[in-house]
């Protein structure tokens, strides 16, 4: 072997290795880890069991919220979110049918949601604005219509 | 036997494929560019949906477009040029298929024939408009998933075929190594076969009970892991395909010599080893696996670029050594002396290039969060035409500007080689508007897999629209691409002069050091292979049928 290549393949081997350990770092130190949550639910029975049983936003503390949202073909429960500036909104979210996903244009929010499975998102808006909430997961003739907006005043 | 065997090996190199292996290469490429023809209008149509500009009638709407598009081009032109590139390689290198092995590639065609009819006319009727992927819980009909393990099952018998020709050839040539590009094919339809088994499982035991209504309800996340595990090989079967071209047929062509024979061996066997574990990235945002599981995915499906690094060395010190010895001179002067005018190396020379984006942005699509910031949206529609529309296919496309004439005793004129410098270079452009366009309204959040929409005259919706008419634009450039690849394809096949054709195999370096036999041990690489497939699934599959949610009954909504 040329020891250019050997210096390639040791800076490519670097390489990632340094991908590795920036997401490692950002994931577990600074808690950017992708949406993760374990919690499971009968899919069939979703409008009887709490939380879902009440979806809607709620108040929790100073500029903070719990979004419970269902989500089926093809809308969003609840839509049309308002929320002051600054707010830190936590979503969790279960499919009543098929997989759906839960993306918020222009944020860093983007998350399946399957059947079966409670998946929890959180997201801190500081600029005001209408922002375009909509389903990324192909989920049937109206899929293109599956969307709705959080409001950022 | 061993002095027949010999001469029979001789008499292949010298006098050309023999006729019937030919006319199995043969129908395989014919399928595999119909299917080009067909999948790339269906791809105009929906282009043309996306971007605002065509409305399709009621009867043939944007998901059984998209649907058929998929399957024909991810499924049917893949897989069909693969085999017959291979069953050709095969023949050529290892002196003839045997007749059980031209046989079992006959029955692999019907059965993939057949399963392709019965997965379409459902998604003609209108009743499996469930894309490529078919997460359950949505449920075609029953006959859709028997096509698509019909398909699978034929995919099977070629595999089977490969390795009983592979395995002859050995006994006859004990202590030799395995010519290089059968070792690709072994290397190819090892991972044909452990890659579909998880989506065979899938289909035959998880969905086709429960489409047929004996089983109530599935476990969703079960099934979507078994189907990324395949499906995540087969982009990488596809790539190991294109790249036994790039290693083996590229540097014959512009009259340069193989780069190391270890080297290339150690590239193959590294991809055949960690590939399916890959598959996991395609699940980085969903629930149920936890984030630790993820990282060490993100791990896994990174070390697959080690070997794609390995052979971005091996390419361009091929070619800068060739070039010199040709009289290219200076740092980068020596690119002159490449034959750019010779569509059998210019073809797959853009599609190396196009690796180079393509393989970064795979990089980036598989690390945890910025795979968040880009999942389901255009972005990543746009990063498999990069690879696939362009690394793998135009590699394709080159291959076929000699594998069809050396398998119609037919040679290439210099009018179609001038055509296919031009197909080429409308497919790049074609290319890099379609997909630059993509990746771009992707970051802004377009989502993949819908249909023209605004969301009710939504303001950041209505910002992407400059985008997708790009997208429009670079997809009527790709049909003129397709339309001229067919013809091309066509006229070498039936009408091109009579001639002989070289099948293109670049020697090794002269004084290269000799291989070690351990490259051969397939069984200790299938076992080291089958150990990353344990290490990768066993947990996240454990979980999902340990802390399985109730099941879910089948849905049709569309």
């Amino acid at each position: 072997m040329h020891r250019e290549e050997k210096i390639w393949l040791t800076l490519s081997f670097g390489m990632i290795m340094i991908f590795m350990f920036i997401t490692g770092y950002q994931a577990f130190a600074q808690g950017m880890a992708p949406p993760s949550n374990k919690d499971i639910i009968d899919p069939q029975k979703v409008d009887q069991i709490a939380p879902f049983d009440k979806p809607g936003i709620t108040k929790i503390g100073d500029k903070e919220y719990e979004v419970v949202m269902t989500l089926q073909v093809f809308s969003f429960n609840p839509g049309n979110i308002e929320v002051p500036a600054g707010s830190t909104v936590h979503f969790t979210l279960t499919s009543k049918d098929v997989v759906h996903g839960f993306e918020v244009a222009g944020t860093n929010i983007n998350a399946m949601v399957p059947p079966g499975h409670i998946q929890k998102i959180t997201q801190k808006f500081d600029k005001p604005g209408t922002y375009l909430v909509l389903c990324n997961e192909y989920c049937g003739a109206g899929h293109q219509m599956m969307s709705t907006t959080i409001t950022v005043k | 036997m061993a002095i027949p065997k010999t001469l029979k090996e001789k008499a292949n190199k010298a006098m050309g494929i023999s006729t019937e292996d030919a006319r199995i290469t043969k129908t395989y490429l014919f399928v595999a560019f119909m299917a080009l023809l067909v999948g790339g209008l269906l791809g105009l149509l929906q282009g043309l949906n996306r971007a605002g500009l065509l409305e399709l009638p009621s009867w043939l709407n944007y998901y059984q477009v998209l649907t058929a598009h998929g399957l024909l081009l991810v499924l049917v032109l893949t897989a069909f040029f693969t085999i017959g590139y291979f069953y050709a390689a095969l023949s050529h290198t290892l002196g003839g298929l045997l007749p059980i092995v031209r046989k079992m590639a006959w029955i692999g065609f019907g059965l993939k024939i057949v399963g392709f009819v019965f997965a379409v006319i459902p998604i003609l009727r209108g009743n499996a408009s469930v894309m490529y992927t078919f997460y359950p819980p949505m449920a075609a009909s029953p006959w859709f998933y028997i096509g698509l393990a019909l398909i699978v099952v034929g995919v099977w018998m070629c595999a089977f075929g490969a390795f009983i020709q592979v395995a002859n050839w050995r006994k006859n040539n004990k202590g030799k190594h395995v010519p290089i590009l059968s070792f690709f094919a072994t290397g190819v339809f090892i991972l044909l076969f452990f890659g579909s088994l998880p989506v065979a499982i899938e289909v035959i035991v998880m969905i086709i009970p429960w489409s047929f209504g004996w089983v109530k309800t599935i476990n969703v996340m079960v099934a979507r892991t078994l189907f990324w595990a395949f499906g995540h090989t087969l982009v990488n079967i596809w790539y190991l395909t294109a790249v036994s071209a790039w290693y083996v047929i590229v540097p014959k062509i512009i009259g340069g010599k193989r780069w190391s024979d270890l080297l290339t061996r150690i590239v193959i066997i590294a991809l055949v080893i960690m590939n399916i574990t890959g598959g996991f990235h395609h699940q980085i945002i969903d629930p149920g696996i936890s984030a630790s599981v993820k990282f060490m995915h993100v791990f896994m499906s990174l070390a697959i670029g080690f070997p794609s690094l390995m052979t971005a060395w091996a390419m361009f010190a091929v070619f800068e050594r060739t070039a010199r010895k040709n009289g290219g001179k200076g740092l980068v002067g020596w690119y002159k002396k490449m034959p750019w005018g010779d569509v059998r190396f210019l073809a797959p020379f853009i599609a190396m290039l196009a690796f180079i984006p393509a393989g970064a942005g795979g990089i980036v699509q598989s690390t945890n969060q910025l795979n968040q910031v880009v999942h389901n949206t255009m972005w990543v529609v746009g990063h498999f035409h990069l690879t696939l529309g362009m690394s793998v296919v135009m590699t394709f496309f080159g291959i076929s500007y000699w594998l069809v004439p050396y398998v119609s005793k037919r040679v290439l004129t210099p009018a179609i080689n001038k055509l296919g410098v031009i197909q080429t270079i409308i497919w790049t452009v074609g290319m890099i508007i379609m997909s630059g366009s993509m990746h771009t309204v992707g970051l802004l959040g377009s989502p993949r897999r819908t249909s023209y929409t605004t969301y009710g005259d939504n303001a950041t919706a209505l910002g992407w629209d400059p985008y997708l008419l790009m997208l429009a634009v670079g997809g009527t450039l790709l049909i003129i691409g397709v339309l001229l690849q067919v013809y091309a394809v066509i006229n070498m096949m039936f009408f091109a002069p009579k001639g002989e054709t070289e099948f293109p195999i670049a020697e090794e370096e002269e004084g290269a050091s000799k291989t070690p036999y351990w490259t051969e041990r397939w069984g200790l690489w299938i076992v080291i292979m089958l150990i990353f497939v344990g290490m990768a699934y066993v947990i996240p599959l454990t979980e999902f049928i340990v802390n399985a949610p109730p099941g879910s009954p089948p849905f049709k909504t569309w």
